[in-house]
C-alpha cells in the first residue's frame, strides 16, 4: 500500500492533529531560517511569494489535472494589480494590496480558465501559453498603467497595521509572507479534503465517470482555477508590496515554466511538495548563480532529470518512499 | 406511470440506421434485459437514453417527463444513472470516498470547500451502508486498486445505488470476472431495491436469463423480440439472427 492512501483512511481528528504538525513545521523552519540567515531575508520573501504561485499551480495541476504553462498570468494579475493600486491610486495600505491581489488573481483565474479549460491535454497547454502571451503583451502595451517593459515603480506600501514598517532588512515583509503562507497553508489543506477538493481529484483521475455521477465538471475546474488564482493573486501582490517593483517578468512563461519545474521537483498533487520544492528550486537559482552564472541552469536540468527518472512522486515523494521502507524495515 | 418510456428513437450514422425506431418501456421494478448479437447498436442505444449522443428523431421520458434534450449529467440528477462495461474507477481512492463523494453530489453538498464528509454522520452511516448491501463493507478503506475485479464491478454498483437511481442501466456488469464469481455480482444485483427498474445490457445468456423477467432482442439496431426468458428461446427469428447453436445446444439434446 502507497503512503498517499494511506492518509484518506484516517478519521478527521487525525487530519487535524497532521495540520497542526505541518504548520509547526513550516513555523518552525520559517523562524530558523530568520535567526540563521538575517542578511537574506528578502530573498527568503521572494521564496514564499514564489511558494504562493506554485501551491496555486499544485491545486490545478497536481489536484486537478489542467496542464498548464501560463499559470505565471494569475501571479502577474495580482503583482499589478497590488502595484498599480499603490502606485496609480495612492492607497498603499499592505492588507489593501493584498486583498486586491487576491482578488484581481482569482478573477484573472477564472477568466482565463474559460478558455483553457476548453482544451484537453496537449491542446490546453498551448492554450494556456497564447493566454499567457496575451497577458504578458497586453502589460507590455499598456505602459501607462503597468510601466511596460521598464516595470511598474514607486510602490510605497504604509506601515503594516498602521505600527510595523516595512524596514531595510525585509523583516516586517518576511514576517507578514510566512504569516501569509501558514494562513494559506492550512486553508488549502481544508479545501483538498473538502468535498470539492476530492470531486476536483476525481475528475483528475476520470471526468468521464465524475460525469456519470451527476457532477459538474467544467464549473468545478473553473472555481478551483478562481481559488488558485486568488493564492497565486496574492504571491504576485506580496512580491509587489516586498520588493516595491513590478516587472513584465511576473507574466513571463520563464515565470510559468519554472513554477511547474519547481512543483515536479518537490512532488505535484501534495501540497508540501509545493513548498519544498520552492525552496529546493529558488534556494539553488541563488546559490549555485553566484558560483556561476552562466551554468547554473543547466546543473537544474541534471537535478530534475534525475528527479523524473528515480522519483517520479518528486523530492516529497522520494522521502515517504524512504520513510515507509525504514517504518517497515523495524519490526 | 412508467419510469422510462423511450418512443420511436431513431439514429444514423451516414446512411446506416443504428438505432432503428425503438421504443421501449420500464415501469418500476422491471429487471429487463437488452440483448444482441455485437454490433446489434446496444451501445448506442444506451448513449441515446443516457444523453451522450442526440437522437435523429424520437423521444425518452424518465419519470413522466421528457429529457431528450437535456444533458447526460442532468438526466443522472433526475434518477437515470449508468454502470460502465469497463471498470471506471478513481484509482487513487478507496471504496468509501467513491460512494461518499456519490452521496456528495445527490445531496448537493460536492461543491463545500470547507467542510469533510468524514465530519458528517449521515455521509458516513450512507456510505456504509451501501458498501454494506454489496458486500464490501470490509473494503471501505482498501485503495481500489486492492479490490478483487469482482469487487471492483460490485463498487461500480455501489457507487451507481449512493445516486438513489430511478433507473438503473447496467452494461455488463459481469463483464471480466471470473466464472466463478459472477455469482458474487448476481446476490448483489438480486439484494437491490425492488422497486427500481434496472434494465441489463449483457452477452452473458445464463446470466441474462437468471436475472431478466423480460428479455428484448435487438438485431441491425431495432426490437426484433420483446417477452419472457422462457419464449425467447423458442423464437425462430431471435434463433435465425442471433441465438443460433447457442439455443440449439440448450433445448436440444
Amino acid at each position: 500500500m502507497s503512503g498517499r492512501n494511506t492518509t484518506h483512511a484516517l478519521s478527521w481528528r487525525t487530519t487535524a492533529r497532521e495540520d497542526l504538525t505541518a504548520v509547526l513545521a513550516v513555523a518552525a523552519a520559517a523562524a530558523v531560517l530568520f535567526v540563521l540567515l538575517p542578511t537574506n531575508l528578502a530573498l527568503l520573501t521572494r521564496i514564499v511569494a514564489v511558494m504562493l504561485l506554485v501551491l496555486s499551480l499544485d491545486l490545478v495541476t497536481g489536484f486537478a489535472g489542467v496542464a498548464t504553462l501560463g499559470h505565471a498570468t494569475v501571479f502577474g494579475a495580482g503583482a499589478y494589480a497590488a502595484g498599480i493600486l499603490a502606485a496609480k491610486f495612492g492607497i498603499a495600505d499592505p492588507l489593501l494590496m493584498l486583498a486586491i491581489g487576491a482578488a484581481a488573481g482569482a478573477l484573472a483565474g477564472a477568466v482565463t480558465s474559460l478558455v483553457i479549460l476548453r482544451g484537453h491535454g496537449l491542446s490546453q497547454l498551448v492554450l494556456s501559453i497564447a493566454v499567457a502571451s496575451l497577458a504578458h503583451e497586453g502589460a507590455n502595451k499598456l505602459s501607462a498603467w503597468t510601466g511596460g517593459s521598464d516595470g511598474l515603480s514607486g510602490i510605497t506600501p504604509s506601515a503594516l497595521f498602521g505600527l510595523f514598517r516595512f524596514d531595510l532588512f525585509g523583516r516586517t515583509a518576511f514576517i507578514m509572507a510566512v504569516v501569509l503562507l501558514l494562513i494559506v497553508f492550512i486553508g488549502l489543506r481544508v479545501v483538498v479534503r473538502s468535498p470539492f477538493g476530492m470531486l476536483c481529484r476525481a475528475i483528475k483521475q476520470d471526468p468521464v465517470r465524475v460525469r456519470a455521477m451527476g457532477a459538474p465538471v467544467y464549473f468545478t475546474l473553473v472555481k478551483m482555477y478562481a481559488i488558485a488564482g486568488a493564492v497565486a493573486g496574492l504571491g504576485g501582490a506580496l512580491s509587489a508590496v516586498a520588493t516595491r517593483v513590478v516587472g513584465l517578468d511576473s507574466l513571463s512563461f520563464t515565470t510559468s515554466a519554472e513554477a511547474l519545474v519547481m512543483l515536479v521537483l518537490g512532488g505535484a498533487g501534495k501540497l508540501v511538495g509545493a513548498l519544498v520544492g520552492t525552496l529546493v528550486f529558488v534556494w539553488l537559482e541563488d546559490r549555485i548563480s553566484a558560483i556561476n552564472p552562466f551554468h547554473w541552469l543547466t546543473l537544474i536540468g541534471v537535478l530534475l532529470i534525475a528527479v523524473v527518472l528515480f522519483a517520479p512522486r518528486g523530492l516529497t515523494g522520494a522521502a515517504e518512499t524512504l520513510w515507509e521502507r525504514i517504518r517497515k524495515s523495524q519490526p | 406511470m412508467s419510469l422510462l418510456a423511450v418512443r420511436n428513437l431513431r439514429k444514423n450514422f451516414g446512411g446506416l440506421a443504428v438505432t432503428d425506431d425503438v421504443s421501449l418501456i420500464l415501469n418500476r421494478g422491471d429487471r429487463v434485459a437488452l440483448i444482441g448479437p455485437n454490433g446489434a447498436g446496444k451501445t448506442t442505444f444506451v448513449n441515446l437514453v443516457t444523453g451522450h449522443l442526440k437522437p435523429h428523431a424520437g423521444s425518452v421520458s424518465l419519470d413522466g417527463e421528457d429529457v431528450t434534450e437535456i444533458s447526460p449529467t442532468q438526466r443522472v440528477r433526475r434518477g437515470l444513472v449508468r454502470s460502465f462495461q469497463v471498470t471506471r474507477l478513481f484509482s487513487e481512492m478507496t471504496p468509501q470516498e467513491h460512494v461518499a463523494l456519490a452521496l456528495l453530489q445527490r445531496l448537493g453538498r460536492s461543491g463545500q470547500v470547507l467542510s469533510d464528509y468524514r465530519a458528517m454522520p449521515d455521509v458516513v452511516a450512507e456510505s456504509a451502508a451501501i458498501l454494506g448491501l454489496l458486500s464490501l463493507e470490509d473494503m471501505g478503506r482498501v485503495p481500489v486498486s486492492d479490490l478483487a475485479y469482482g469487487q471492483q464491478r460490485l463498487l461500480e454498483i455501489a457507487i451507481a445505488m449512493a445516486l438513489q437511481p430511478k433507473v438503473l442501466l447496467l452494461d455488463e456488469p459481469a463483464a471480466g470476472v471470473p466464472g466463478a464469481d459472477t455469482v458474487l455480482i448476481e446476490k448483489a444485483l438480486a439484494r437491490l431495491p425492488v422497486e427500481l427498474a434496472i434494465l441489463l445490457i449483457d452477452h452473458d445468456m445464463d446470466f441474462v436469463f437468471r436475472f431478466a423477467r423480460r428479455v428484448i432482442v435487438l438485431t441491425a439496431g431495432a426490437i426484433i423480440f420483446d417477452g419472457t426468458p422462457a419464449e425467447v428461446s423458442r423464437d425462430a427469428r431471435v434463433r435465425e439472427a442471433y441465438l443460433g447453436s447457442y439455443a440449439d445446444e440448450r433445448s436440444g439434446a
